[in-house]
């Protein structure tokens, strides 16, 4: 019965946007520190030279910008896709199955229908294919979670699996040459099914179909009625109801648009930028997306900042990785790092802490 | 009969990993935490034990089994009970959103296992192929004499000390649980921490608890497969997807520890059933091994039908608790 | 004063964010009294015992218990002071057994001996006449067995200083004097009791002394000997607040609403409404009585769409001429399917001229169409005249039991419902009044975007009119207290122009001041032609609010009372009495069961008749008649 605690925590009511910002920056610069600390440990290199080198590998030349850029794109995308889930706190654990059984339709495609239609239709049918199988990934958890509250998070990051099962499965039918178990590049000689450059820029549709459905979606969930049902749906069922929404509509609806833009991502992923579906199609980046996308809290604007972070920090872990002989995997303690500092900033955003000096 | 002794050998095998990884995250969900940084942590504990074990055989003439044994365990219950302290962190005090946290958690964990796996060689000055043999035949060191009976002992002695260890702790878990007064107060902090707190209970303590001691159980995962399962080596990403089949078997088991011990048997059968099917062609091989997670969603969609009050997760899963949110 | 005191509390302050919830406050627990802590809904009697039981902490004052200070810092603290909380709402865990939940945070062997706990938990219940079965899980019991469970608990754990948050609120009336005599019992053992309340004849039963709390301050402490029910209604009112209510006689009255044998059961099976039929007339104010839990939730919601209704029907009467909305545009659905399941009613003519009295005495408003809304003052017009041309099909009653609330509302039937859960269902918290005005009526038009415009106008409006305390309209509401947020839940229902209104617990946490200006509003809504719905806790509200009253007891509608005439023992017996519902019986029809309450089942009946006579038709009569000899039959 002697000490009282030490520090109060309380709720803000509202925080000012350059206080948010102010300890945003201070945590990653906090985080920035740790990762050179942990760099300097293991390789003893100057932490100068090592923000040097990872600048280099993000944007050190243009080839490096554009891979950043690609790689940006797709995790935004995927972001893009989850922030509807998330708006309806509906745990969307499964993008990287979406982006696979995506991936999978489009290559599907991509391979089988190569000469016989026409590039533009085969380019359109892969795009509705992905979109369709990831409706149809993300219409499963969405069904039984409507129906009868099954868990989402744990059904959707059982189906990554399965669909990683899938796509090991076609595999095995594509495989390119006979026995590498794998598929290689998809009609590299034709370059059918491949987005085309636009000015010289293989990138150019991968840009515009992203910023249009970043710019689409910010505008969904902020001013259709739609969004807003998927608002009311994800703060409480039963005030949904009570409006006259039919939850398990929005709910199925709202899965279906995520799922949809997930298997974009993936129709992005092997016609935009890999050419080819493996297993490591998605790479993790449907989990890294989810970070993404809490983080920007459902503004999708946001997300372009978070998710260009996050490949600038990868980019040049992985730069300074070659450098030094080390391995790859790198960049993903670093970013580990890096995020672990901005998950804990959140909470100085939300709670004001104060010492308790009592006064008797 | 040969053939079905082995399948079973091998299924036990397989599924010990994954067993360990289990009771780590029953132990951490009982406390209303889901911790999807298990795969992670099983990383961290495999590497770490593995580092462990590889320095001192390294720095030592005639390195002891027993003493390489207990300096990796200790390494990886160490280093995977580091992981449970960030998650932690991160979500009992600083109140960071659950999921999230531990999926960068796995991304980290995943990526500090294969980073030092992939570079340990070269921190270590370049001494080539890391292999730890010493350490791990102590590990895979079966039970003398009655593992050499007939059948019986090819299925139930001829396994390392990790395996024996799990079937125990698994029953120490179920015991702990529903039989002691912690048990019972770690259960009401994952069904209710405000009831708890109410009662007495410093539900910050026991979260914090559970959660790193939890992960310290799935590091262990990560050693069995390091040392008992790969003899003492590294392969990236060798672990594939285990650690999310340990989060499986919870489900599957319902989070009771002693499901989880058939259980764990189980999904280690229905991994490897394609390599005993005759006749399967390599592409249903790979149908075969999607059976655990369709197993796992079949599971998840019963028990959500049947809404049983004692086979649901944990009522304050995934929710965080602060005493004076209002 | 030599007297050590069990507990004693000086100018205790605690704050949440900008609300400060007790302003130094200070209080004193005698050793083995009862203090009553007196004061209205949010006056901060809960906040205050949460700092004693080691919930909050307190950001200022001192707290001496038995004389020396103490840090109370967590509900551990607490008990290691013998103190022993009881909260209002229970804090057990669902899936243990009670014994379990007695056990639970107390120290001792690791390993559990539950045969040996389930025998002390027994004996010690026997003790004090509770009826407990320590091995029977919590999710299986009823409210007040989990009452039980928590008092033995706080017993068990040898608590000397016991408080009780408005323990109560949840009982029957016998149950709670069965309380009150375990606490005397208590208070004879040489515990110290605070007991929190608003209810004063509780406290005039049971306390030795009471203390007032009045917005967070603290007001006085009396003996309770020296103390009336006036002089504790002015201290913790404040000024001496008129308790007259308005009650205008109804005028008008017209057939709105008729439930029919309305069952709702729970996934266990069990009826959580029992066969209850009731008719509810526009222009009247029709209270709900009964103790919580007894059907009172499904019965507004099975009206309102959101509860399913297993048997029975609930049948809406339009007015004779057709209704124009906004939503009557959108209903493109045939009401000849619905026409065609509804009951044969006789009365449509007779209704008609009733209904259309109604109509001229109230369009007096220049809005039509969707500019309703904006344009008129708030509930000002209860409807808007359109030509009848698809009238004669769109007066046919409607039956709206198992539609969804959007369905029910694309038939032109308009029910505004304040439910009872005002942030969980009424509103959304995280966003602000705009949002929220838009949450029933954002699907109107054909625009695939949403319009903000007309409900900004609505939330400036509502703002003004009803004196809504916020920084801005874009502020989240679930950051008001909570009399503005009940402000700006009524606004947008009563905006809605409603048919039939139906408002559950409308003053509960409300101060005073809120609370007249809402019962203003109900009886401005009645004076409309409005039915009005409500349910209230408190039976005085009702008698001096409502017209007519329903009583509910487990589910069943067990009499309904002229609200002028009745006495509150007529409703308390009401509100106890179970029925076995005749209708499975036919043999006992009209028979009253001897073993039921004290009143016979023909009292109900006279109670009806006397409602009939304000019914305008005869063919009303009849169907009232059918509803007696019904009741009559159901009354065992």
């Amino acid at each position: 019965m002697n000490k009282e605690p030490f520090l109060r925590m309380s709720r803000r009511e509202s925080i000012p946007l350059w206080k948010e910002a102010l300890i945003y920056l201070a945590a990653i610069l906090l985080a920035l520190i740790a990762c050179a600390g942990v760099i300097y440990a293991l390789v003893q290199m100057n932490p100068i030279d090592v923000y040097k080198a990872i600048f280099d590998g993000a944007l050190g030349s243009k080839r490096r910008i554009w891979i950043t850029v690609r790689d940006m794109l797709t995790l935004l995308c995927i972001a893009v896709g989850l922030a509807p889930a998330f708006r309806m706190r509906f745990w969307n654990i499964g993008a990287e199955g979406q982006i696979l059984v995506g991936g999978v339709a489009a290559a599907a495609l991509m391979i089988n229908l190569a000469d016989k239609i026409p590039n533009v239709l085969l380019i359109l049918l892969m795009f509705v294919a992905a979109a369709a199988a990831g409706i149809v990934w993300g219409l499963i958890p969405a069904f039984f979670k409507a129906y009868w509250k099954t868990n989402e998070t744990l059904f959707t990051l059982m189906l990554n699996y399965v669909a990683m099962q899938v796509v090991t499965y076609c595999i095995i039918f594509w495989e390119n040459p006979k026995g590498s178990n794998s598929v290689g590049i998809i009609n590299q000689s034709t370059r059918a099914g491949w987005l085309p450059e636009v000015f010289g820029n293989d990138y150019f549709w991968n840009i515009v179909i992203v910023a249009v459905l970043t710019v689409s979606m910010f505008i969904y969930l902020r001013y259709s009625k739609g969004g807003y049902e998927v608002a009311v749906v994800g703060e409480s069922e039963r005030t949904a109801r009570y409006a006259g929404i039919n939850v398990k509509k929005v709910m199925l609806r709202t899965m279906a648009i995520s799922g949809a833009i997930c298997g974009i991502a993936g129709f992005i992923a092997v016609s935009g930028s890999g050419h080819t579906i493996s297993t490591s199609t998605a790479n993790g980046r449907g989990f890294t997306a989810i970070i993404v996308a809490w983080l920007a809290r459902f503004n999708t604007f946001a997300m372009v900042l978070i998710a260009f972070g996050i490949v600038f920090m990868e980019k040049g872990a992985i730069q300074i990785a070659s450098q030094y002989g080390l391995n790859e995997s790198a960049s993903d303690v670093l970013l580990g790092i890096i995020l672990f500092f901005i998950l804990g900033a959140e909470f100085f955003v939300r709670y004001k802490v104060e010492l308790n000096h009592h006064k008797e | 009969m040969s053939v079905i002794i082995i399948f079973i050998q091998k299924a036990i095998v397989q599924g010990m990993g994954i067993l360990f990884g289990a009771l780590g995250e029953i132990l951490t969900e009982k406390s209303g935490n889901l911790n999807l940084g298990i795969p992670g942590i099983m990383y961290m504990g495999g590497i770490a034990g593995l580092m462990g074990a590889f320095f001192y055989e390294l720095g030592t003439e005639n390195p002891n089994p027993a003493v390489g044994m207990l300096i990796s365990f200790l390494c990886a219950l160490a280093c995977a009970m580091i992981g449970g302290l960030i998650y932690s962190v991160l979500t009992i005090t600083l109140r960071a959103n659950q999921n999230v946290t531990g999926l960068a958690l796995t991304t980290f964990g995943m990526g500090f296992g294969n980073f030092f796996g992939g570079s340990i060689s070269k921190l270590a000055g370049g001494v080539g192929q890391i292999s730890v043999s010493t350490t791990a035949s102590a590990y895979q060191a079966k039970i003398p004499v009655l593992s050499k009976i007939p059948v019986i002992g090819g299925i139930l002695f001829s396994y390392g000390f990790l395996t024996y260890f799990a079937i125990i702790l698994s029953v120490v878990l179920s015991w702990f649980l529903f039989r002691t007064r912690s048990g019972l107060n770690l259960r009401a902090v994952g069904e209710n921490p405000g009831t708890a707190d109410a009662a007495g209970i410093s539900v910050t303590k026991y979260k914090y608890l559970s959660t790193c001691i939890g992960a310290g159980i799935a590091g262990l995962g990560g050693l069995y497969f390091v040392m008992e399962y790969s003899g003492g080596t590294w392969t990236n990403n060798g672990f594939g997807d285990r650690g999310w089949l340990a989060v499986a078997l919870v489900i599957f088991a319902m989070w009771k520890p002693l499901n989880a011990i058939w259980g764990s048997i189980l999904f280690g059968a229905l991994y490897i059933l394609y390599l005993y099917i005759p006749g399967l062609g390599r592409a249903a091989q790979e149908i075969f091994k999607a059976l655990p997670y369709l197993v796992t969603i079949l599971v998840l969609v019963m028990t959500s039908f049947r809404k049983k009050k004692e086979n649901q997760p944990p009522e304050g899963l995934g929710i965080p608790y602060f005493r004076e949110e209002r | 004063m030599e007297q050590t005191y069990a507990i004693e509390l000086q100018n205790i302050t605690k704050r949440f964010g900008s609300v400060v919830a007790n302003d130094k406050v200070s209080l004193s627990l005698r050793k083995g009294e009862i203090l009553c802590v007196l004061g209205e809904n949010g006056s901060g009697k809960t906040t205050l015992v949460n700092m004693i039981s080691g919930i909050y902490y307190p950001e200022e004052g001192r707290i001496t218990v038995d004389g020396r200070e103490v840090k109370i810092r967590s509900p551990k603290d607490s008990f290691d002071l013998g103190i022993g909380m009881v909260h209002q709402h229970f804090k057990l865990v669902d899936i243990l057994t009670a014994a379990e939940n007695i056990i639970l945070g107390l120290p001792g062997r690791q390993r559990l001996n539950m045969k040996q706990v389930n025998a002390e938990i027994s004996a010690l219940a026997d003790k004090y006449g509770f009826e407990l079965d320590p091995r029977q899980k919590i999710y299986e019991m009823s409210v007040s067995q989990k009452q039980t469970v928590e008092i033995v608990k706080m017993l068990y754990r040898g608590a000397r200083i016991l408080i009780l948050d408005e323990p109560t609120a949840v009982l029957t009336p016998q149950e709670a004097d069965r309380l009150f005599e375990v606490l005397r019992n208590m208070k004879k053992d040489g515990c110290s009791i605070i007991l929190i309340t608003h209810k004063l004849h509780e406290v005039l039963a049971v306390s030795d002394r009471v203390s007032i709390l009045r917005k967070g301050h603290y007001i006085d402490t009396v003996d309770t000997a020296d103390a009336t029910v006036a002089s504790l209604t002015e201290m913790m009112v404040g000024t001496k607040v008129d308790l007259n209510i308005d009650r205008p006689e109804p005028k008008n009255r017209v057939k709105r609403l008729e439930l029919t044998d309305v069952t709702c059961t729970t996934k266990d099976g069990i009826h959580s409404l029992d066969h209850a039929s009731l008719t509810v007339y526009g222009g009247e104010i029709l209270g709900i009585a009964g103790i919580a839990g007894s059907g009172q939730k499904e019965l507004l919601e099975a009206i309102a769409g959101l509860e399913p209704v297993t048997e029975g029907a609930i049948t809406f009467y339009p007015d004779a001429e057709a209704e124009s909305d906004a939503e009557t545009a959108d209903a493109t659905v045939s009401t000849d399917a619905a026409e065609g399941k509804a009951p044969a009613v006789t009365s449509r003519q007779s209704e008609s001229q009733n209904a259309s009295k109604q109509n001229i005495s109230n369009v007096s408003e220049k809005a039509s169409g969707k500019n309703a809304e904006t344009g008129s003052s708030l509930g000002a017009a209860s409807g808007t005249k359109k030509n009848g041309a698809k009238g004669a099909k769109e007066n046919a009653p409607v039956r709206i039991d198992n539609l969804d609330v959007a369905k029910i509302r694309s038939l032109g039937v308009r029910l505004a419902f304040v439910p009872e859960d005002r942030l969980g269902m009424g509103l959304v918290g995280s966003m602000d009044m705009t949002d929220n005005m838009m949450l029933r009526s954002y699907r109107r038009g054909h625009s695939e975007f949403l319009d903000r415009r007309t409900p900004g106008k609505l939330a400036a409006q509502v703002k003004d009119q009803l004196e809504i305390v916020t920084p801005s309209i874009s502020a989240p509401v679930g950051r008001m207290s909570g009399g503005n947020v009940q402000k700006v839940l009524v606004g947008r229902e009563i905006a809605q122009h409603p048919k039939v209104l139906m408002v559950a617990y409308p003053t509960r946490g409300i101060d005073i001041n809120s609370s007249y200006t809402i019962y203003h509003l109900l009886n401005e809504q009645k004076e409309r032609g409005i039915a009005v719905i409500c349910v209230i806790e408190d039976l005085d509200v009702l008698m001096e609010l409502c017209d007519r009253i329903a009583v509910l007891c487990g589910g069943q509608i067990t009499g309904i009372v002229d609200g002028r005439t009745t006495k509150k023992d007529e409703l308390g017996v009401l509100m106890t009495k179970r029925m076995v519902h005749g209708s499975n019986d036919p043999e006992k029809t009209g028979q009253p069961d001897v073993q039921a309450g004290t009143v016979p089942a023909d009292r109900a009946g006279q109670q009806e008749s006397k409602s009939d006579e304000f019914a305008a038709n005869g063919s009303e009569r009849t169907n009232l008649a059918t509803e007696i000899s019904r009741k009559g039959g159901s009354a065992q």
